[in-house]
């Protein structure tokens, strides 16, 4: 893409299920769908049934006071739900009770801001508000949406915490959107409201304008890496479209994963007739519940990155890297606080296990730290088998995933003893260190086939008499072959 | 003597004395209600077999000294908006037809669950309460118990007609702008508003939900009370209940009200009223300064807005409330399904909403768009908030304001269907107690010279239910007409 980002204006409204409340925002019903048959998790409220009345969730505004201090927002000190009225088959009571900042309404908190590193300077993205608002239900088709005979509605996720957070019209870029996204992500991850790695937990719907031109929004993206294509579909026909000399219309458009396809133009804009919920009084938010809310507040990640490379003497992107996922360092911090010998070497190298092999291992085999059987001790005793010369490094590494799966590289030395290795790659590996090492016993090869045992001598060394001394030598001949060493 | 004569309280007597068993008292219901529900149409559907079963099962518990309810046995009409499991529950309203709702209102978890009472069938009303007369009845319209050719008043109609005309002692109704009061003045008994706020509205149909309350309907003050203190009271499943003391009404009742001081809004007597009402009226507040009460002159500067204030926000947040009746997940779709869901929801609500309903939600909706909001509901509401204003300048200066509860009395059926301005002006004296909030208490006070019952009405301050029931229960003694079993014939004037 040739865009120039100073042309191109992009507004997030990124909604963010709270997956780690246990009940609906409104009743007393489990929120947790995912794993339940449909319409289990129901009742009279959040099936809109006549005569039902919604009752907040005081957990949820703790929820929200949570990610409102991480993100800097004002938090009101005192709000009111709106109804947002619309007819739709996911929304059983026929509106969605939301907030609304027009109208004598106000957000739950307003303004707040998100700081991103782009191009490795640093931006920050401004935020409008964040608010409260209920979930519809769930519809399922057969096959896709167009296609399917039937639509079956699933209530179970009706009713449940959504949390939207708007942001303003500054984001410049798809790369920004997604970074800004990334940071979001990680800043509700450490907050501890939800986990948005769970399907469902995330949509996004996103103002885009080119600079002097009316906007479009985009609707219905519904994941992270959605969001980068779909941006980047709508700048470039925006682009293409004013090139032709077309006006852009204001509009809302659809995401369906590959195009954006137009829903209504501003003359067929919706309207919600927005106003007051009045089966709910208004909520004060008291300064003490605040502070005592702050108080418990986890670290949030920028103040982790600063922290880590001051307590542990990393680099400014190791500490980046590790804060990356919260579960991940604090894995880390665990593991290097349990050991009191640990110096800034061991710092630096229990973080890199972590990071270039236990990282790549995870995400190999897509599963998440706190899913395997690793604890932080194994990195200490790995690091201190290496030190100790029990094993190489290189065999180390052929070990993490039986480490995962609870088994400490102590344990394994002991159990296989001398067994031998018979890993033809790593073999080669040691034969060609051998070789790279020892340029006279090769010359001599040359003259006496002979001295190849030598080498074969020297690998047994390396790998303290591991190797399989048959397999070392096929190896080691087809090496010196292919150096037209030896015939 | 038949049952049907008796008070509540003294039936709950007889049945606790065992002079009567509760199974008698069901049936004999029953039989009064068979008797006389042809001519009067209080009731929408009856539970005669689940009645019986549960004064049974009742009797079996009495007899072994197992319960303890305050109202035990105790036969009830429950309007037909007002959630009890299992049963019925259709508001008035073929969109609701064979609905029935999977939970009990929390009302009905406290009137019959735990305090004994029995619901003997649903009483008919205007379709989601829009109405005075209950006229705009999906199932047809209920007939005033003093003239038949005439409205019982509404939206609590069937309510007001069962009790007045001896089918149960007790009914529930709800009150959104005079619903429970209208009724009651019509019908010549008793029905009181309670502060928004003192019981839930928890499977209480909405139909403008900050305006809506239950409230019981009786044939005197003493049962009125009774009833009150049971389903008043904070509920953690309605956040607009408040949470503070039930005062025992009924202990209050005999305090003498002398040198309590008695509100009179000019405004409240003005054009409009019937002479023979003014008269009466002014008659019964007389009588209570012959039993000590002071009286004063009030002014209520904006109530002359009272009406449009009044039907705005009703109309607005109907529009919204009834937004759910769409037929996709209870009551009944349109047997027509061609198109997308947007022409079904439609169709299934034009065939199966009355005309009223049709008006009132297409008005509120009208006044909440866009453009419209600020001119209409935002102006409404800053109005409502004058008009609390002038009450609560009014209880500055007495403990209740006395005024009539209805400008005429009940007229006759089809007399304002095609007037429906008329009909809303019916509601200026009941609706701005329901746009302050306040409570509200008619009681019958006299007869007009078409010998139809007179409404006196006794409005109260925030959460003062029991000041209100104590002017209405010395009232109620002085004048002794609250006995009166009406007719039940044409009257042909
Ligand atoms: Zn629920």
């Amino acid at each position: 893409m040739s865009d120039t980002p100073q042309d191109v204006i992009i507004g997030l409204e990124v909604h963010i299920q709270l997956a780690n409340l246990k009940t609906k925002l409104f009743c007393s019903c489990s929120s947790d769908y995912r794993s339940a048959e449909p319409n289990t998790h129901v009742c009279p409220i959040c099936l809109g049934l006549p005569g039902s009345l919604p009752v907040i969730n005081k957990k949820s505004i703790e929820f929200a006071t949570r990610l409102a201090l991480a993100l800097n927002c004002k938090i009101n000190p005192k709000f009111w739900f709106f109804r947002k009225n619309y007819f739709y088959v996911d929304l059983p009571k026929g509106y969605q009770i939301s907030q609304y900042n027009k109208a004598g309404g106000k957000a739950f908190a307003d303004g707040g801001k998100v700081t991103i590193k782009i191009n490795s300077s640093k931006k920050e993205i401004l935020l409008n508000r964040i608010h409260l608002e209920e979930d519809p239900a769930r519809l399922v088709h057969k096959g896709s949406i167009r296609t399917s005979p039937y639509t079956l509605v699933d209530y179970n996720r009706s009713g449940i915490t959504l949390i939207e957070t708007v942001t303003e019209p500054v984001l410049s870029s798809p790369a920004e959107a997604r970074e800004f996204l990334n940071q979001l992500k990680l800043i509700v991850q450490y907050t501890g409201i939800s986990d948005l790695s769970l399907e469902g937990t995330l949509r996004v719907d996103a103002n885009i304008s080119i600079k002097g031109h009316p906007r479009a929004e985009v609707k219905n993206i519904t994941s992270f890496k959605e969001v980068e294509s779909a941006l980047i579909y709508e700048i470039t026909r925006q682009k293409h479209e004013i090139k032709k000399g077309k006006e852009i219309m204001q509009e809302t458009r659809h995401w369906d994963g590959r195009v954006t396809i137009p829903l209504r133009t501003k003359e067929f804009e919706k309207d919600y007739r927005y106003f007051p919920e009045q089966d709910l009084v208004p909520i004060v938010i008291k300064k003490e519940f605040i502070d005592e809310i702050k108080d418990y507040l986890p670290e949030m990640p920028n103040e982790r990155v600063l922290r880590l490379q001051k307590q542990y003497m990393l680099s400014e992107f190791d500490a980046e890297n590790l804060i990356l996922d919260k579960y991940i360092a604090d894995f880390y911090e665990n593991g290097v606080n349990k050991d009191p010998t640990f110096g800034p070497d061991e710092y630096k190298l229990y973080c890199n296990w972590l990071m270039n092999n236990i990282v790549g291992w995870l995400n190999e085999n897509n599963k998440k730290i706190d899913e395997t059987k690793l604890k932080p001790s194994h990195i200490i005793d790995l690091i201190s088998n290496i030190k100790k010369g029990n094993i190489t490094t290189k065999i180390a590494k052929t070990l993490i995933g039986d480490m995962m799966k609870g088994n400490s590289i102590s344990k394994m030395i002991k159990d296989k003893g001398k067994k031998r290795i018979s890993e033809e790659t790593i073999i080669e590996e040691y034969s060609r260190e051998v070789i790279d090492e020892n340029p006279r016993i090769i010359e001599d090869c040359r003259k006496n086939p002979k001295a190849i045992e030598a080498l074969i001598g020297r690998v047994m060394g390396k790998t303290k008499g591991q190797a399989d001394p048959k397999i070392t030598r096929k190896i080691m001949i087809i090496l010196l072959r292919n150096m037209r060493i030896i015939d | 003597m038949e049952i049907y004569n008796y008070m509540g309280y003294e039936l709950i007597e007889k049945i606790r004395s065992k002079e009567i068993t509760i199974q008698e008292v069901i049936q004999q219901t029953y039989e009064r209600i068979e008797e006389t529900e042809e001519l009067l149409h209080s009731f929408v559907y009856l539970s005669k077999e689940r009645a019986l079963k549960r004064a049974k099962n009742l009797d079996a518990q009495l007899k072994n000294g197992k319960t303890t309810g305050k109202v035990l046995g105790l036969p009830i009409g429950v309007k037909d908006l007002i959630c009890i499991k299992d049963s019925p529950t259709t508001c008035g309203s073929k969109i609701l037809e064979e609905y029935r709702p999977p939970y009990n209102a929390t009302v009905i978890d406290y009137l019959i669950e735990r305090e004994g009472a029995i619901s003997v069938g649903r009483t008919n009303m205007d379709e989601f309460a829009m109405g005075s007369s209950t006229e705009n009845s999906s199932y047809g319209p209920t007939y005033n118990p003093w003239d038949l050719e005439r409205v019982p008043g509404g939206s609590s109609g069937g309510s007001s007609s069962c009790v007045a005309s001896g089918q149960t002692p007790i009914s529930l109704g709800s009150d959104t702008g005079g619903s429970i009061r209208c009724p009651a003045a019509y019908c010549g008994i008793v029905g009181i508003k309670p502060t928004y706020g003192r019981v839930s509205r928890y499977g209480l149909v909405s139909y403008a939900n900050s305006l809506d309350q239950i409230g019981p309907l009786g044939r005197c003050v003493y049962d009125v009370a009774l009833i009150l203190e049971i389903i008043a009271g904070y509920d953690p499943l309605d956040s607009t209940t408040v949470d503070i003391g039930v005062d025992e009404y009924t202990k209050e009742l005999n305090r003498s009200i002398e040198k309590k001081t008695l509100g009179i809004p000019k405004e409240f007597f003005g054009e409009g009223l019937q002479k023979d009402v003014k008269e009466k009226v002014k008659k019964s507040i007389n009588k209570l300064e012959g039993l000590g009460a002071n009286v004063v002159d009030l002014s209520f500067p904006h109530l002359e807005y009272t009406i449009p204030t009044y039907y705005l926000i009703a109309m607005s947040e109907a529009s919204s409330n009834l937004e759910r009746y769409d037929g996709l997940r209870y009551g009944k779709m349109s047997d027509d399904l061609k198109g997308d869901v947007y022409e079904v929801f439609s169709r299934t609500r034009g065939e199966r909403f009355g005309s009223e309903v049709r008006r009132r939600i297409i008005l509120g909706t009208y006044t909440l768009s866009a453009g419209y909001y600020d001119m209409f509901y935002i102006k409404a509401l800053k109005v409502r908030t004058l008009i609390k204003k002038d009450f609560q300048n009014a209880f500055e200066q007495c403990d209740a304001i006395v005024c009539p509860t209805m400008p005429t009395t009940a007229f006759k059926i089809g007399e304002l269907v095609d007037d429906p301005l008329q009909m809303y002006l019916m509601d200026v004296l009941t609706c701005p107690v329901n746009l302050a909030g306040l409570p509200g208490l008619s009681i019958p006070c006299d007869y007009d010279n078409k010998g139809l019952p007179i409404g006196f009405q006794i409005i109260g301050n925030y959460f003062d239910e029991k000041t209100i029931l104590n002017i209405g229960y010395q009232l109620e003694q002085e004048l002794n007409i609250y006995r009166k079993i009406p007719p039940l014939t044409i009257r042909g004037n």
